[in-house]
Protein backbone atom coordinates (compact mmCIF):
# COMPACT_ATOMS: atom_id res chain seq x y z
CA UNK A 1 0.00 0.00 0.00
CA UNK A 2 2.70 2.45 1.04
CA UNK A 3 5.04 1.40 -1.80
CA UNK A 4 2.29 2.08 -4.64
CA UNK A 5 1.48 5.20 -3.10
CA UNK A 6 5.03 6.57 -2.50
CA UNK A 7 4.97 5.24 -7.00
CA UNK A 8 2.23 7.55 -7.69
CA UNK A 9 4.21 10.55 -6.12
CA UNK A 10 7.43 9.52 -7.45
CA UNK A 11 5.13 9.30 -10.98
CA UNK A 12 3.08 12.51 -10.68
CA UNK A 13 6.32 14.87 -9.60
CA UNK A 14 8.20 13.32 -12.51
CA UNK A 15 5.06 14.31 -14.63
CA UNK A 16 5.01 17.54 -13.17
CA UNK A 17 8.84 17.64 -13.85
CA UNK A 18 8.27 17.10 -17.36
CA UNK A 19 5.39 19.64 -17.78
CA UNK A 20 7.74 22.43 -16.38
CA UNK A 21 10.36 21.77 -18.80
CA UNK A 22 8.00 21.78 -21.18
CA UNK A 23 6.92 25.03 -20.48
CA UNK A 24 10.00 26.61 -19.51
CA UNK A 25 10.50 29.18 -22.49
CA UNK A 26 10.10 29.40 -26.22
CA UNK A 27 11.57 26.75 -28.62
CA UNK A 28 15.08 27.62 -28.69
CA UNK A 29 17.56 29.90 -27.22
CA UNK A 30 17.30 33.90 -27.68
CA UNK A 31 20.56 35.87 -28.15
CA UNK A 32 19.55 39.50 -26.82
CA UNK A 33 22.05 42.74 -26.42
CA UNK A 34 22.46 46.27 -26.94
CA UNK A 35 24.13 47.86 -29.43
CA UNK A 36 26.12 51.04 -28.91
CA UNK A 37 28.56 53.72 -29.74
CA UNK A 38 31.67 55.18 -28.43
CA UNK A 39 33.50 58.67 -29.48
CA UNK A 40 31.67 61.45 -31.17
CA UNK A 41 29.39 60.73 -33.72
CA UNK A 42 29.74 62.85 -37.04
CA UNK A 43 26.35 65.40 -36.33
CA UNK A 44 23.65 64.68 -38.76
CA UNK A 45 22.79 67.74 -41.03
CA UNK A 46 19.49 68.93 -41.54
CA UNK A 47 17.93 68.47 -45.21
CA UNK A 48 17.08 71.49 -47.09
CA UNK A 49 14.32 70.13 -49.87
CA UNK A 50 13.43 73.35 -51.19
CA UNK A 51 13.92 72.35 -54.89
CA UNK A 52 10.81 70.16 -54.23
CA UNK A 53 7.87 72.32 -52.42
CA UNK A 54 5.24 69.51 -52.06
CA UNK A 55 7.93 67.68 -50.01
CA UNK A 56 9.78 70.71 -48.00
CA UNK A 57 6.23 71.50 -46.57
CA UNK A 58 5.49 68.17 -45.09
CA UNK A 59 8.53 68.96 -42.40
CA UNK A 60 7.53 71.57 -40.19
CA UNK A 61 11.11 71.53 -39.17
CA UNK A 62 13.38 69.69 -41.52
CA UNK A 63 14.45 66.24 -41.07
CA UNK A 64 18.00 65.55 -40.68
CA UNK A 65 20.26 62.86 -42.67
CA UNK A 66 20.01 59.63 -40.95
CA UNK A 67 23.47 58.08 -41.27
CA UNK A 68 24.47 57.66 -38.00
CA UNK A 69 20.89 57.60 -35.56
CA UNK A 70 21.50 57.79 -31.97
CA UNK A 71 19.70 56.99 -28.78
CA UNK A 72 19.41 57.02 -25.02
CA UNK A 73 22.89 55.89 -23.25
CA UNK A 74 24.70 55.90 -26.51
CA UNK A 75 22.65 53.54 -28.29
CA UNK A 76 23.29 52.91 -31.88
CA UNK A 77 20.43 52.28 -34.05
CA UNK A 78 19.39 51.22 -37.23
CA UNK A 79 21.92 48.81 -37.05
CA UNK A 80 21.23 44.94 -38.81
CA UNK A 81 21.67 42.04 -36.49
CA UNK A 82 21.83 39.17 -37.39
CA UNK A 83 22.45 35.36 -37.72
CA UNK A 84 25.45 35.07 -40.09
CA UNK A 85 26.67 31.58 -39.82
CA UNK A 86 25.22 28.31 -37.67
CA UNK A 87 21.38 28.38 -38.99
CA UNK A 88 19.83 27.07 -42.06
CA UNK A 89 19.02 29.45 -45.14
CA UNK A 90 15.14 29.83 -45.02
CA UNK A 91 12.83 29.71 -47.51
CA UNK A 92 11.74 33.83 -48.39
CA UNK A 93 8.13 34.30 -46.20
CA UNK A 94 5.34 35.29 -48.44
CA UNK A 95 4.63 38.64 -47.04
CA UNK A 96 6.02 41.44 -49.00
CA UNK A 97 8.95 44.04 -47.19
CA UNK A 98 7.08 47.28 -47.87
CA UNK A 99 9.56 50.23 -48.15
CA UNK A 100 7.72 53.88 -48.93
CA UNK A 101 8.76 57.15 -50.43
CA UNK A 102 6.81 59.78 -48.04
CA UNK A 103 7.89 63.14 -47.88
CA UNK A 104 11.06 62.73 -50.03
CA UNK A 105 12.04 60.03 -47.22
CA UNK A 106 12.78 56.32 -47.26
CA UNK A 107 10.91 54.32 -44.92
CA UNK A 108 12.11 52.89 -43.00
CA UNK A 109 15.89 53.68 -43.39
CA UNK A 110 17.04 50.21 -43.24
CA UNK A 111 14.68 47.57 -44.37
CA UNK A 112 16.06 44.29 -43.24
CA UNK A 113 14.53 41.22 -45.76
CA UNK A 114 15.21 37.90 -46.71
CA UNK A 115 16.30 36.31 -50.40
CA UNK A 116 13.74 36.34 -52.56
CA UNK A 117 11.04 38.04 -50.34
CA UNK A 118 8.99 40.06 -52.15
CA UNK A 119 10.06 43.67 -51.88
CA UNK A 120 7.00 45.95 -52.85
CA UNK A 121 8.06 49.53 -53.16
CA UNK A 122 5.16 52.55 -52.58
CA UNK A 123 5.32 55.96 -53.54
CA UNK A 124 3.39 58.39 -51.60
CA UNK A 125 4.72 61.47 -52.49
CA UNK A 126 2.77 64.09 -55.00
CA UNK A 127 5.85 64.15 -57.50
CA UNK A 128 7.71 61.57 -59.03
CA UNK A 129 11.06 59.36 -57.85
CA UNK A 130 13.24 56.95 -59.37
CA UNK A 131 14.69 54.26 -56.87
CA UNK A 132 17.86 53.58 -57.60
CA UNK A 133 19.24 50.37 -54.98
CA UNK A 134 23.08 50.47 -55.85
CA UNK A 135 24.12 46.75 -55.45
CA UNK A 136 27.50 45.10 -55.85
CA UNK A 137 26.18 41.40 -56.13
CA UNK A 138 22.97 41.37 -57.60
CA UNK A 139 21.10 43.01 -60.75
CA UNK A 140 20.99 47.00 -60.38
CA UNK A 141 18.38 48.74 -61.96
CA UNK A 142 16.27 51.60 -61.17
CA UNK A 143 13.15 52.30 -61.88
CA UNK A 144 10.92 55.91 -61.90
CA UNK A 145 7.67 56.16 -60.21
CA UNK A 146 5.25 58.91 -61.00
CA UNK A 147 2.62 60.08 -57.83
CA UNK A 148 -0.19 57.60 -57.84
CA UNK A 149 1.36 54.47 -59.78
CA UNK A 150 1.49 50.94 -58.19
CA UNK A 151 4.18 49.90 -55.97
CA UNK A 152 7.16 48.15 -57.63
CA UNK A 153 7.58 44.81 -56.86
CA UNK A 154 10.64 43.12 -56.77
CA UNK A 155 13.21 40.60 -55.28
CA UNK A 156 16.89 39.95 -55.12
CA UNK A 157 18.31 36.47 -54.93
CA UNK A 158 21.54 37.08 -53.39
CA UNK A 159 22.31 37.85 -49.70
CA UNK A 160 23.88 41.68 -49.61
CA UNK A 161 23.87 45.41 -47.90
CA UNK A 162 22.56 47.69 -50.87
CA UNK A 163 22.35 51.15 -50.25
CA UNK A 164 19.94 52.73 -52.04
CA UNK A 165 19.11 56.26 -53.69
CA UNK A 166 16.71 58.26 -55.56
CA UNK A 167 18.00 59.59 -59.39
CA UNK A 168 15.55 62.58 -58.79
CA UNK A 169 16.06 63.43 -54.95
CA UNK A 170 20.06 63.39 -54.18
CA UNK A 171 19.61 63.81 -50.63
CA UNK A 172 17.13 60.58 -50.16
CA UNK A 173 18.99 57.41 -48.98
CA UNK A 174 18.39 54.41 -47.33
CA UNK A 175 19.44 50.68 -47.14
CA UNK A 176 18.50 47.19 -48.00
CA UNK A 177 20.08 44.37 -46.09
CA UNK A 178 18.81 41.49 -48.15
CA UNK A 179 19.78 38.24 -45.67
CA UNK A 180 19.80 34.18 -45.71
CA UNK A 181 17.67 33.30 -43.03
CA UNK A 182 15.04 35.00 -40.36
CA UNK A 183 17.11 35.32 -37.72
CA UNK A 184 17.50 39.41 -37.71
CA UNK A 185 16.62 42.26 -35.82
CA UNK A 186 17.16 45.93 -36.04
CA UNK A 187 18.33 48.15 -33.56
CA UNK A 188 16.03 51.30 -32.23
CA UNK A 189 15.46 53.46 -29.60
CA UNK A 190 17.56 52.10 -26.65
CA UNK A 191 19.70 49.88 -29.10
CA UNK A 192 18.44 46.49 -27.82
CA UNK A 193 17.56 43.79 -29.75
CA UNK A 194 16.56 40.03 -29.50
CA UNK A 195 17.23 37.38 -31.88
CA UNK A 196 14.81 34.52 -30.41
CA UNK A 197 14.01 30.80 -31.36
CA UNK A 198 17.51 29.42 -31.93
CA UNK A 199 18.22 25.77 -31.59
CA UNK A 200 21.14 24.58 -29.45
CA UNK A 201 24.04 25.20 -31.78
CA UNK A 202 26.86 27.43 -32.53
CA UNK A 203 26.22 30.78 -34.27
CA UNK A 204 28.15 34.05 -35.53
CA UNK A 205 25.95 36.85 -34.38
CA UNK A 206 27.04 40.07 -36.90
CA UNK A 207 25.65 43.45 -36.16
CA UNK A 208 26.02 45.74 -39.63
CA UNK A 209 26.15 49.42 -39.42
CA UNK A 210 26.07 51.53 -42.48
CA UNK A 211 28.63 54.19 -41.54
CA UNK A 212 30.35 51.56 -38.96
CA UNK A 213 30.77 48.69 -40.68
CA UNK A 214 30.03 45.38 -39.20
CA UNK A 215 31.33 43.27 -35.94
CA UNK A 216 30.58 39.91 -35.52
CA UNK A 217 30.70 37.60 -32.10
CA UNK A 218 30.22 33.88 -31.60
CA UNK A 219 27.98 32.66 -29.65
CA UNK A 220 26.94 28.98 -28.14
CA UNK A 221 23.11 28.03 -27.50
CA UNK A 222 23.03 24.66 -25.40
CA UNK A 223 19.34 24.82 -24.14
CA UNK A 224 16.37 27.03 -23.29
CA UNK A 225 18.32 30.14 -21.77
CA UNK A 226 18.78 33.61 -22.90
CA UNK A 227 22.58 34.60 -24.31
CA UNK A 228 23.60 38.04 -24.50
CA UNK A 229 26.17 39.99 -26.65
CA UNK A 230 26.82 43.19 -26.99
CA UNK A 231 28.20 45.84 -29.66
CA UNK A 232 30.17 48.98 -29.12
CA UNK A 233 31.25 50.11 -32.52
CA UNK A 234 33.53 53.45 -32.38
CA UNK A 235 32.10 56.46 -33.83
CA UNK A 236 33.86 59.19 -36.10
CA UNK A 237 33.66 62.84 -35.66
CA UNK A 238 33.68 63.02 -39.67
CA UNK B 1 -7.90 83.87 -105.30
CA UNK B 2 -4.77 85.53 -105.98
CA UNK B 3 -6.21 88.94 -104.33
CA UNK B 4 -7.87 87.14 -101.53
CA UNK B 5 -4.34 85.67 -100.97
CA UNK B 6 -3.06 88.97 -100.25
CA UNK B 7 -5.61 90.57 -98.00
CA UNK B 8 -4.82 87.02 -95.87
CA UNK B 9 -1.14 88.18 -96.27
CA UNK B 10 -1.94 91.17 -94.99
CA UNK B 11 -4.40 90.55 -92.21
CA UNK B 12 -1.79 87.71 -90.79
CA UNK B 13 1.01 90.11 -90.73
CA UNK B 14 -0.48 93.18 -88.84
CA UNK B 15 -1.95 90.91 -86.54
CA UNK B 16 1.25 88.85 -85.60
CA UNK B 17 3.31 92.45 -85.40
CA UNK B 18 0.40 93.77 -83.29
CA UNK B 19 1.06 91.76 -79.51
CA UNK B 20 5.11 92.85 -80.20
CA UNK B 21 4.40 96.65 -80.55
CA UNK B 22 1.77 96.66 -78.12
CA UNK B 23 4.20 94.75 -75.77
CA UNK B 24 1.19 92.16 -74.69
CA UNK B 25 4.09 90.30 -73.74
CA UNK B 26 5.42 91.58 -70.56
CA UNK B 27 9.45 90.95 -69.77
CA UNK B 28 10.07 89.40 -66.20
CA UNK B 29 11.50 92.21 -63.99
CA UNK B 30 14.96 92.94 -64.16
CA UNK B 31 16.86 92.72 -61.26
CA UNK B 32 20.37 93.46 -62.36
CA UNK B 33 23.02 96.27 -63.32
CA UNK B 34 23.47 94.63 -66.43
CA UNK B 35 19.97 93.49 -67.69
CA UNK B 36 18.85 96.68 -69.32
CA UNK B 37 22.19 96.45 -71.76
CA UNK B 38 20.42 92.78 -72.34
CA UNK B 39 16.81 94.21 -72.85
CA UNK B 40 17.67 96.73 -74.93
CA UNK B 41 19.63 94.37 -77.85
CA UNK B 42 16.50 92.10 -77.50
CA UNK B 43 14.49 95.33 -78.11
CA UNK B 44 16.88 96.10 -81.25
CA UNK B 45 16.58 93.02 -82.59
CA UNK B 46 12.85 92.39 -82.58
CA UNK B 47 12.75 96.41 -83.95
CA UNK B 48 15.41 95.67 -86.62
CA UNK B 49 13.35 91.96 -87.58
CA UNK B 50 10.38 93.57 -87.35
CA UNK B 51 10.49 96.10 -89.81
CA UNK B 52 12.05 93.44 -92.12
CA UNK B 53 8.90 91.36 -91.22
CA UNK B 54 6.42 93.52 -92.05
CA UNK B 55 8.18 95.26 -95.03
CA UNK B 56 8.62 92.23 -96.62
CA UNK B 57 5.56 90.53 -96.33
CA UNK B 58 3.56 93.74 -97.26
CA UNK B 59 5.89 94.45 -100.44
CA UNK B 60 4.67 90.51 -101.28
CA UNK B 61 0.87 90.85 -100.57
CA UNK B 62 1.71 94.14 -102.84
CA UNK B 63 3.16 92.11 -106.09
CA UNK B 64 0.62 89.16 -105.31
CA UNK B 65 -2.17 91.51 -105.45
CA UNK B 66 -1.11 93.34 -108.24
CA UNK B 67 -0.44 90.81 -110.42
CA UNK B 68 -2.60 87.79 -109.41
CA UNK B 69 -4.94 88.36 -112.64
CA UNK B 70 -2.28 88.77 -115.27
CA UNK B 71 -3.77 87.62 -118.48
CA UNK B 72 -2.34 85.03 -120.22
CA UNK B 73 0.68 86.09 -122.97
CA UNK B 74 0.89 89.66 -121.06
CA UNK B 75 4.37 91.00 -121.38
CA UNK B 76 6.59 90.26 -117.57
CA UNK B 77 8.03 93.68 -116.44
CA UNK B 78 11.66 92.70 -114.76
CA UNK B 79 13.32 94.60 -112.21
CA UNK B 80 16.55 95.83 -113.59
CA UNK B 81 19.90 94.09 -112.71
CA UNK B 82 18.07 90.74 -112.60
CA UNK B 83 18.51 87.93 -110.02
CA UNK B 84 22.29 89.13 -109.68
CA UNK B 85 20.95 92.35 -108.04
CA UNK B 86 18.56 90.72 -106.27
CA UNK B 87 20.86 88.67 -104.08
CA UNK B 88 23.18 91.55 -104.04
CA UNK B 89 20.39 93.60 -102.20
CA UNK B 90 19.46 91.17 -100.43
CA UNK B 91 22.58 90.71 -98.91
CA UNK B 92 23.77 93.57 -98.21
CA UNK B 93 20.42 94.70 -96.46
CA UNK B 94 20.29 91.29 -94.72
CA UNK B 95 24.45 91.68 -93.57
CA UNK B 96 23.70 95.44 -92.70
CA UNK B 97 21.60 94.49 -90.34
CA UNK B 98 22.84 91.64 -88.78
CA UNK B 99 26.38 93.29 -88.12
CA UNK B 100 24.35 96.29 -86.54
CA UNK B 101 23.26 93.94 -84.23
CA UNK B 102 26.70 92.68 -83.40
CA UNK B 103 27.85 96.81 -83.12
CA UNK B 104 25.18 97.43 -81.30
CA UNK B 105 25.12 94.33 -78.68
CA UNK B 106 28.85 93.86 -78.41
CA UNK B 107 28.75 95.90 -75.52
CA UNK B 108 26.31 94.01 -73.53
CA UNK B 109 28.30 90.83 -74.27
CA UNK B 110 31.93 92.47 -72.91
CA UNK B 111 30.20 93.54 -70.29
CA UNK B 112 29.27 90.23 -68.84
CA UNK B 113 31.94 88.19 -69.94
CA UNK B 114 34.76 89.90 -70.78
CA UNK B 115 35.42 91.93 -67.53
CA UNK B 116 36.87 90.57 -64.72
CA UNK B 117 35.05 90.35 -61.27
CA UNK B 118 36.04 93.35 -58.61
CA UNK B 119 38.89 91.84 -56.10
CA UNK B 120 35.72 92.49 -53.75
CA UNK B 121 33.04 90.40 -55.12
CA UNK B 122 31.47 88.10 -52.84
CA UNK B 123 32.21 84.50 -54.52
CA UNK B 124 29.96 81.75 -54.60
CA UNK B 125 30.70 78.36 -55.84
CA UNK B 126 27.36 76.56 -57.72
CA UNK B 127 27.74 72.65 -58.41
CA UNK B 128 25.20 71.09 -60.82
CA UNK B 129 24.64 67.67 -60.64
CA UNK B 130 22.22 65.28 -61.87
CA UNK B 131 19.09 66.60 -60.23
CA UNK B 132 20.12 69.64 -58.14
CA UNK B 133 22.29 72.81 -57.55
CA UNK B 134 24.03 73.04 -54.69
CA UNK B 135 25.99 75.67 -53.51
CA UNK B 136 29.28 76.52 -51.42
CA UNK B 137 30.63 79.19 -49.50
CA UNK B 138 33.89 79.36 -48.38
CA UNK B 139 33.17 80.18 -44.55
CA UNK B 140 35.50 82.54 -42.25
CA UNK B 141 38.74 81.90 -43.82
CA UNK B 142 37.93 83.08 -47.17
CA UNK B 143 39.02 79.97 -48.77
CA UNK B 144 37.68 77.13 -50.83
CA UNK B 145 38.45 73.70 -49.46
CA UNK B 146 39.74 71.29 -52.66
CA UNK B 147 37.20 68.97 -53.69
CA UNK B 148 37.63 65.26 -53.78
CA UNK B 149 35.04 63.52 -56.22
CA UNK B 150 35.58 60.11 -54.74
CA UNK B 151 34.76 61.59 -51.29
CA UNK B 152 31.02 62.47 -52.61
CA UNK B 153 28.25 61.44 -50.53
CA UNK B 154 24.95 62.17 -50.91
CA UNK B 155 23.48 60.67 -48.14
CA UNK B 156 25.57 62.68 -45.61
CA UNK B 157 25.10 65.89 -47.96
CA UNK B 158 28.47 66.04 -48.21
CA UNK B 159 27.46 66.86 -52.15
CA UNK B 160 30.97 68.60 -53.19
CA UNK B 161 33.43 65.74 -51.63
CA UNK B 162 34.71 67.95 -49.21
CA UNK B 163 37.36 66.23 -46.68
CA UNK B 164 37.14 67.85 -43.15
CA UNK B 165 39.12 64.79 -41.26
CA UNK B 166 42.02 65.99 -43.41
CA UNK B 167 41.54 68.83 -45.15
CA UNK B 168 41.43 72.19 -42.60
CA UNK B 169 39.98 74.55 -45.06
CA UNK B 170 36.74 72.43 -45.24
CA UNK B 171 36.09 72.82 -42.01
CA UNK B 172 34.06 76.01 -42.19
CA UNK B 173 32.89 75.95 -45.77
CA UNK B 174 28.97 76.00 -46.13
CA UNK B 175 27.18 74.11 -47.87
CA UNK B 176 23.87 75.34 -48.78
CA UNK B 177 20.80 74.16 -51.35
CA UNK B 178 19.75 77.57 -51.71
CA UNK B 179 21.73 80.43 -53.08
CA UNK B 180 21.07 83.33 -51.14
CA UNK B 181 23.20 86.64 -51.72
CA UNK B 182 23.10 89.89 -50.40
CA UNK B 183 22.01 92.83 -52.58
CA UNK B 184 23.87 95.27 -54.45
CA UNK B 185 27.55 93.39 -53.92
CA UNK B 186 29.17 91.92 -56.80
CA UNK B 187 29.30 87.95 -56.93
CA UNK B 188 31.77 86.29 -58.28
CA UNK B 189 29.59 82.59 -59.25
CA UNK B 190 31.97 79.72 -60.11
CA UNK B 191 30.61 77.03 -61.88
CA UNK B 192 31.62 73.81 -62.52
CA UNK B 193 29.18 70.64 -63.41
CA UNK B 194 29.60 67.15 -60.93
CA UNK B 195 28.32 64.93 -63.89
CA UNK B 196 26.72 66.05 -67.36
CA UNK B 197 25.65 69.26 -69.12
CA UNK B 198 23.62 71.36 -67.05
CA UNK B 199 23.19 75.08 -67.19
CA UNK B 200 22.19 77.96 -64.96
CA UNK B 201 19.54 80.47 -65.60
CA UNK B 202 17.85 82.79 -63.80
CA UNK B 203 15.71 85.59 -66.03
CA UNK B 204 15.21 88.28 -63.67
CA UNK B 205 19.14 88.39 -63.48
CA UNK B 206 19.36 88.26 -67.39
CA UNK B 207 22.33 85.04 -66.73
CA UNK B 208 22.22 82.17 -68.30
CA UNK B 209 25.54 79.97 -68.69
CA UNK B 210 26.26 76.15 -69.63
CA UNK B 211 28.37 74.04 -67.32
CA UNK B 212 30.26 71.97 -69.04
CA UNK B 213 31.48 68.78 -67.81
CA UNK B 214 35.41 69.24 -67.09
CA UNK B 215 35.17 73.20 -67.55
CA UNK B 216 35.80 75.72 -64.34
CA UNK B 217 33.55 78.60 -65.26
CA UNK B 218 32.90 81.78 -63.57
CA UNK B 219 29.92 84.63 -64.07
CA UNK B 220 29.97 88.05 -62.31
CA UNK B 221 26.56 90.16 -61.90
CA UNK B 222 25.10 92.53 -59.52
CA UNK B 223 21.38 91.68 -58.04
CA UNK B 224 19.69 95.37 -57.50
CA UNK B 225 16.75 94.13 -55.95
CA UNK B 226 15.85 92.06 -52.84
CA UNK B 227 12.96 88.63 -53.11
CA UNK B 228 13.00 85.00 -54.06
CA UNK B 229 14.06 83.64 -57.71
CA UNK B 230 14.05 80.40 -59.10
CA UNK B 231 17.07 79.17 -60.62
CA UNK B 232 16.18 76.87 -63.47
CA UNK B 233 18.24 74.19 -65.28
CA UNK B 234 18.13 74.86 -69.10
CA UNK B 235 20.30 72.36 -70.17
CA UNK B 236 18.56 69.07 -70.73
CA UNK B 237 20.54 66.65 -68.71
CA UNK B 238 18.66 63.16 -68.14
CA UNK B 239 15.09 62.20 -67.02
CA UNK B 240 14.91 64.74 -63.74
CA UNK B 241 15.99 67.83 -65.46
CA UNK B 242 12.54 68.87 -65.21
CA UNK B 243 12.59 68.75 -61.63
CA UNK B 244 15.69 70.36 -61.31
CA UNK B 245 15.83 73.98 -60.12
CA UNK B 246 17.07 75.64 -57.27
CA UNK B 247 15.99 79.29 -55.38
CA UNK B 248 18.09 82.54 -55.58
CA UNK B 249 17.10 84.81 -52.03
CA UNK B 250 18.20 88.44 -52.78
CA UNK B 251 18.64 89.24 -48.82
CA UNK B 252 19.80 92.71 -47.52
CA UNK B 253 23.28 92.78 -46.40
CA UNK B 254 22.82 91.93 -42.49
CA UNK B 255 19.93 89.81 -43.20
CA UNK B 256 22.43 87.92 -46.02
CA UNK B 257 25.24 87.54 -43.08
CA UNK B 258 22.51 86.03 -40.34
CA UNK B 259 21.28 83.68 -42.93
CA UNK B 260 24.87 82.30 -43.63
CA UNK B 261 26.04 82.16 -40.10
CA UNK B 262 22.28 80.21 -39.51
CA UNK B 263 23.89 77.71 -41.71
CA UNK B 264 27.32 77.58 -40.89
CA UNK B 265 25.79 76.60 -37.74
CA UNK B 266 24.15 73.42 -39.03
CA UNK B 267 27.26 72.01 -41.05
Amino acid sequence: MMRAKLAYIVGLAALAACAVMVHAGPSGGTVSGKVTYEGTPAKQKPIDMSKEPSCAKQHATPITTETVVTGPGNALDNVVVYVSAGAPDEAAPSQAAKFEQKGCQYIPHVLAFQVNQTLEIANADQTSHNIHPLPKVNREWNKSQPPGSAPIVDKYDKPEFIPVKCNIHPWMHGNFAVLKNSHYAITEGDGGFSLPNLPPGKYTITAWHESYGDQSQDVTISGGEPKSVNFVFKAKPY
Amino acid sequence: MGKFFAIILVVITLASAYPIVTHKFVQPEDISTHGHAIDEQLADTMAEGGFAFVGAQLLLAFFVWKFSSRKEGSKVTHLPGGAKLMVATAFILVGTEVLALGVLGQKAWADVYFTPPKPDALQVQAQAGQFAFYFRYPGADGKFAPIHPDKIDEGNQNYFGLDPANDVEARDDIVTAEMTIPVNREIHLLMHSKDVGHSFYVRELRIQQDFVPGLDLSLHFTATKTGKYEIVCTQLCGLGHYNMKAYLNVLPQDEFEKWLKDRAAEQ
